[in-house]
């Protein structure tokens, strides 16, 4: 299989059609300083959201913790950008971040995977408040409930937007390889799963790690960009919006999740003015959502350029099935 | 010795506090196998309309624990018969979505209609102190033991000795046996809805009195450590959510009074976590084999 087929490059024009109306609009400047923050914003919730996906939609596991591994990386990246205020520093205190968050993943993951849904819920949401208290009390290091500011303005939305594609195609390549496969087919059935010979606590665990990862990615972006972290921002509440988002696009569908962290972005910037009835709107459609179309908006339906390709294909060439199979 | 003791009253009376609050917990896990989220917030309301009648009604406490607790427990029948019952047959991370949902909602909604601040409680009892030997007792710690006791009484003679009582026993181990033997499965839920979010609403007001102080967002750390205490006990298992909340209670100011007060929460997520990998089925419960 070519690097450069009809599909790789379809969604490579894509990202960079998306790029360049972004570009577009910040030059012309629809995109001011206070749209830019929302964009960010947007940008790093879609890698919270897709990350978490990838834990609760692929490998049906509920992880609640998802802010706690955001804040290793926020303060990972604060602390080493406010010691080496350089890209270089950037790039050591993102991936110290995500080394630790993974770490501690793979620690927490290893005992906690092995419990069932909602137990699993409460243990990480357990461990994200552990994580929490661990930075409140680490004295200089993280300055305590204070928090840390005059971090140096590092990311852009560019890098931001950068970190995000590569997210998505990490994530989404993951989740159609092999390993991908094995990982969905412990969220439909984990016993019959396990008769078939999948180790799956094995793969529940790279799932964890790697959503957290993620997360621990989008945390130094988000240091990095807003130049002040405290503790308090990194709470449970952090991750019921990160979990509102992979609900409303759809629980196993990353376009969905990136899709709703784009329109909920859109929303929080127009609904700014309502304040706390925006919570209580957004309360009552997780509500609605889950009684009605529990699946979320796109259930778990993906946009595929293959398949649009293949279909194309089809008709002019009028390939056999299993070639075409083979192409994809 | 005496600086010990007085830490073992002040544990036990905010470990009967989380007990009133586990014991909502775990009698809908027992029944339903959801964690409420949405319970911590029940118990929140319970103390604004305590608040509310207080100062408006001039009411004394026994009152105003009555209407609190009246309001609540509707309160916990509406959740259940709007948000959980139509999600009976889903699955268990869909319910437990919507209790987050409804745990955000009643949050948001009363930030919405009180805003967000602190207000202080209206105090209705004179908080004498005891001297007892060397130690003291406060007349509100006193009371909230009380209090305690006595709805835990009720509630356990109402769980073992009444028919609605011996249902819920039923549903909560075999729910569709239950309804083959003439039960109705989701009166019994609204009625375990009904208990459960009555004693968050009693709870309530008495933190309320306790500390004097309520806000918005008062119910999400009880509520965790509360279903913390419940697991910790054994869930679905009554008494095993009064010890547990002892035992949390107990742990929590042990922690404050000699070691740092600031890593106490940390600890009891951490004594969960060692609970749940170590021990799932809790104190006082029983391991059960998953059939497949």
């Amino acid at each position: 299989m070519r690097m450069l087929n009809k599909t790789n490059i379809g969604w490579l024009a894509l990202f960079l059609l998306v790029f360049a109306l972004i570009q577009g609009a910040v030059l012309v400047g629809w995109i001011d300083a206070f749209y830019e923050i929302a964009l960010v914003t947007i940008l790093i919730n879609v890698i919270l959201a897709v990350g978490l996906n990838l834990i609760i939609g692929y490998s049906g596991q509920f992880s609640l913790g998802h802010a706690g591994f955001m804040a290793i990386g926020a303060y990972a990246a604060g602390i080493v950008t406010k010691q080496i205020p350089n890209y270089g520093g950037l790039l050591v205190g993102m991936l110290s971040g995500m080394v630790i968050a993974g770490l501690v993943a793979l620690i927490v993951g290893i005992p906690t995977l092995r419990l069932k849904g909602d137990y699993l819920a409460i243990a990480t949401l357990g461990v994200a408040e552990i994580i929490r208290v661990a930075i409140l009390n680490m004295g200089g290091l993280t300055n305590g409930a204070a928090g840390l500011s005059g971090i140096p303005y590092l990311s852009t939305w560019f890098i931001a937007f950068l970190a995000a594609v590569f997210v998505i195609i990490l994530i989404a390549n993951y989740t159609r390889s092999s390993v991908g496969r094995a990982t969905i087919s412990v969220r439909e059935d984990d016993i019959a799963a396990e008769s078939l010979g999948i180790n799956t606590t094995r793969y529940k665990t790279v799932a964890f790690v790697l959503g957290a990862v993620t997360a621990s990615l989008a945390g130094s972006l988000h240091a990095t960009y807003f130049s002040v972290i405290s503790p308090d921002q990194f709470t449970f509440m952090r991750s019921i919006d990160i979990l509102i988002i992979v609900v409303f696009g759809g629980i196993g569908s990353l376009t969905g999740s990136v899709i709703a962290a784009a329109v909920l972005g859109v929303l929080n910037v127009f609904l700014q003015p309502f304040g706390s009835l925006r919570m209580i709107l957004y309360a009552l459609a997780l509500i609605f959502i889950m009684i009605f179309k529990p699946s979320g908006l796109l259930g778990t339906k993906e946009l595929q350029l293959s398949k649009w390709f293949n279909r194309k294909k089809k008709q002019t060439q009028r390939q056999p099935v299993k070639q075409k199979e083979a192409a994809r | 010795m005496e600086n010990f003791v007085q830490q073992l009253i002040n544990g036990l009376s905010l470990g009967s506090i989380y007990a009133l609050l586990a014991l909502g917990y775990t009698m809908v896990y027992g029944i339903i196998k959801l964690i409420n989220f949405a319970h911590g917030d029940v118990y929140m309301v319970g103390a604004f309309v305590g608040y509310y009648v207080i100062n408006y009604l001039n009411v004394g406490l026994i009152p105003a624990l009555l209407l609190s607790m009246t309001f609540t427990a509707l309160l916990g029948v509406v959740i259940e018969r709007v948000a959980y019952r139509p999600l009976r047959n889903s699955s268990r991370i869909t319910a437990l979505i919507t209790a987050i949902g409804v745990s955000y909602l009643l949050q948001n909604g009363m930030i919405y209609l009180v805003g967000p601040g602190v207000r202080s409680f209206p105090q209705v009892v004179n908080n004498t102190l005891y001297q007892i030997g060397s130690f003291q007792i406060s007349q509100m710690q006193l009371l909230i033991f009380g209090t305690t006791i006595v709805l835990m009484g009720a509630l356990q003679f109402v769980v073992q000795k009444t028919k609605l009582g011996k249902a819920m026993r039923a549903v909560s181990i075999d729910s569709q046996t239950a309804e083959l033997m003439g039960i109705n499965p989701n009166a019994v839920i609204s009625f375990t809805f009904l208990l459960g979010s009555a004693l968050a609403g009693a709870a309530g007001v008495l933190v309320g009195m306790y500390y004097n102080s309520i806000d918005p967002m008062m119910g999400y750390a009880p509520g965790l450590k509360a279903f913390i205490a419940a697991v910790l006990g054994g869930i679905g298992i009554i008494p095993g959510a009064m010890v547990g909340g002892f035992v949390i209670g107990l742990i929590e100011v042990l922690i404050s009074g000699y070691g740092n007060s600031m890593i106490r929460d940390a600890v009891v997520y951490g004594i969960l976590i060692i609970i749940l990998v170590v021990r799932p089925s809790g104190i006082l419960g029983r391991h059960v084999k998953e059939k497949v």
